[in-house]
């Protein structure tokens, strides 16, 4: 009581209500110190280095004006790379979701197995995706008795041949991360309360009908985010890639991300690599800006 | 009734489909080179331990296992401290400043890593880090901060101020009130916070890569990676290798599934 009583004193003292007041900005400079030193120096002079000729190597760069940019659009590796990379992302992001979304409704149902068949599906997602693609590797040799070739008996050269290649990596990435789409759509079903399908059921409506006027309409804020994860993970696209491929055969799997390291870490072109990893970050960032205008638009509450 | 048998086994079967490769994955690294060859779908007949006991050492998995340990612990210490107490300002703020804080600590999440990977691999070298834990450690706090302010700032937002301002009428101040009061309350957020940036720091390579080849001191990703280029034809110990560098996060998650899957589904809702 007589601490209250001082205290009282002390606030009015100062003239302060202090349950208003907020906490002092100190809180937040040490995040901020290490954000701007690891995030926002780095990006900035990214975008800097991008109308270089910097080669990595000491202060020597001069600025080159659009150069680097004028550069890429002659560069058939690094179109190819745009090309791949949305083709690639456009598959995973479809394929993804539908087979997360599948896997979601049939893992929703009141099954035995359903806490089971959860883990399973979701178990990949925190493996290291160098891990899969290594085993995934082995799985797409081309030898007709072993791996994916001998399961299905089939004779496809599926990291060999450059019209398929793609779309095998492709294949792994989905298999690796359907079960992230899954738990996302799971958490949406759960969010969809029970009245409206006896409601709906009472009115006559089949499977169809209110998976399509009750399930869907509710699911739009689980499919913002599925979509937004997965096309974001698609663009930056590096990991699997660089393990399965490293681009090949020939340019046939190379990614803006795999182009960007090779032209810096292996070329020694840091200006250019940094021009490339702008033309990404204007990717990203353009598709996410698209996606949460367009997407959120269609957004319900039940 | 039945419709829903039916179901039951149409995704029994997708499931053993869905586990193929890991059946794969199993059987290869406990066969030998000649089972491999003549019989890579069969099961080990009869099963060796052989591989595992050269892929432990070939593939350094115990200095490995600990660099990971350390450079993922250390990292989530930093991020959970440093992001709890930013976003307790951020989310209490009145002023435009604040706000426009919070707004550029968002920028981050959008901002590809490349960008700004090359200008910030000269400045850690400046900074005598490359091929250190500490080098890292700083890394990952930084890059993974905006996720981090994100989910507790949303979070504190919703937290009524009544709790801290009972404290501070007992006469604690603005670090006692939120450490002793508020901090525990956001267990829940701090739960999916450790757990998604658990998981990518843990698997995450390009940087580490980048960052530690060479050194000695790299985390399970890039050593496995060394390794399987090492040993790139031998896939018996290829495979037990991959094993070994994928148990520990598999183990952990079976053991802490239920959170897992919690904090993946739900820790996302923008």
């Amino acid at each position: 009581m007589t601490v209250l009583t001082a205290f009282r004193s002390r606030a009015r003292a100062t003239g302060r209500r202090v349950s208003a007041d907020t906490p002092s900005w100190l809180f937040a400079a040490p995040a901020l110190v290490v954000y701007a030193l690891v995030v926002l120096y780095p990006a900035v002079s990214g975008m800097v280095y991008a109308f270089t000729d910097w080669s990595g190597i000491g202060e020597d760069r001069s600025f080159v004006g659009l150069a680097n940019f004028g550069t890429l659009l002659g560069d058939e590796q690094a179109m190819g790379s745009i090309g791949n990379t949305i083709l690639l992302t456009v598959a995973v992001v479809a394929v993804q979701n539908g087979v997360g979304l599948l896997l979601a409704l049939g893992v929703n149902a009141k099954l035995k197995s359903r806490g089971l068949l959860r883990v399973i599906f979701f178990a990949p997602v925190v493996v290291s995706p160098v891990m899969v693609a290594f085993l995934w590797k082995y799985l797409f040799n081309p030898d007709p008795s072993a791996g994916l070739n001998g399961l299905l008996g089939l004779e496809v050269d599926w990291l060999g041949d450059p019209s398929v290649a793609l779309w095998s990596i492709a294949g792994m990435v989905v298999w690796q991360y359907a079960g992230y789409s899954m738990v996302i759509f799971l958490a949406g079903l759960e969010g969809v309360p029970k009245e409206l399908y006896e409601a709906a059921m009472i009115d006559g409506a089949g499977t169809w009908q209110r998976f399509r006027y009750v399930t869907w309409p509710l699911l739009a804020p689980a499919v913002t985010i599925n979509l937004m994860l997965s096309t974001i993970g698609g663009l930056k696209l590096f990991d699997q890639v660089f393990a399965a491929t490293n681009g090949g055969p020939g340019y046939a799997t190379e990614t803006l991300s795999t182009v960007l390291y090779k032209q810096a870490f292996v070329f020694g072109k840091f200006g250019y690599s940094t021009a490339i990893a702008l033309v990404l970050a204007l990717f990203v960032a353009a598709v996410s800006l698209v996606q949460v205008y367009y997407l959120r638009g269609r957004e319900v509450t039940a | 009734m039945r419709r829903t048998y039916l179901l039951e086994i149409v995704m029994i079967a997708v499931a053993v489909a869905f586990m193929f490769p890991v059946y794969i994955l199993i059987s290869l690294s406990l066969k030998d080179p000649p089972q491999i060859s003549q019989s890579p779908l069969a099961l080990p007949n009869p099963p060796t331990l052989d591989n595992f006991a050269s892929a432990w050492s070939a593939a350094a998995l115990g200095p490995s296992l600990m660099n990971s340990t350390v450079i993922t612990v250390v990292s989530l210490v930093a991020l959970i401290t440093l992001g709890s107490f930013a976003s307790y300002f951020l989310a209490r703020v009145k002023s435009g400043l604040g706000y426009g804080l919070y707004i550029l600590f968002l920028l981050g999440i959008v901002l590809p890593f490349q960008l700004g990977m090359i200008p910030l691999y000269q400045l850690v070298t400046e900074l005598g880090l490359i091929g250190t834990h500490a080098g890292l450690i700083l890394f990952y706090t930084g890059i993974q901060l905006p996720f981090t302010v994100f989910l507790y700032t949303g979070f504190i937002r919703a937290l009524p101020r009544e709790y801290a301002s009972a404290a501070q009428i007992d006469g604690a101040s603005h670090l006692v009130a939120f450490t002793r009061v508020v901090f525990p309350l956001l267990r829940p957020i701090t739960g999916t916070v450790l757990i998604l940036n658990a998981v990518f720091i843990w698997n995450d390579f390009f940087t580490p890569l980048i960052y530690l080849g060479g050194s000695g001191f790299e985390t399970i990703p890039v050593s496995v990676f060394a390794y399987v280029g090492q040993y790139v034809s031998q896939h018996g110990l290829v495979f037990a290798g991959l094993v070994l560098g994928a148990l520990p996060i598999v183990l952990v998650f079976l053991v802490l599934q239920r959170y897992v899957i919690k904090g993946f589904s739900s820790g996302l809702k923008g």
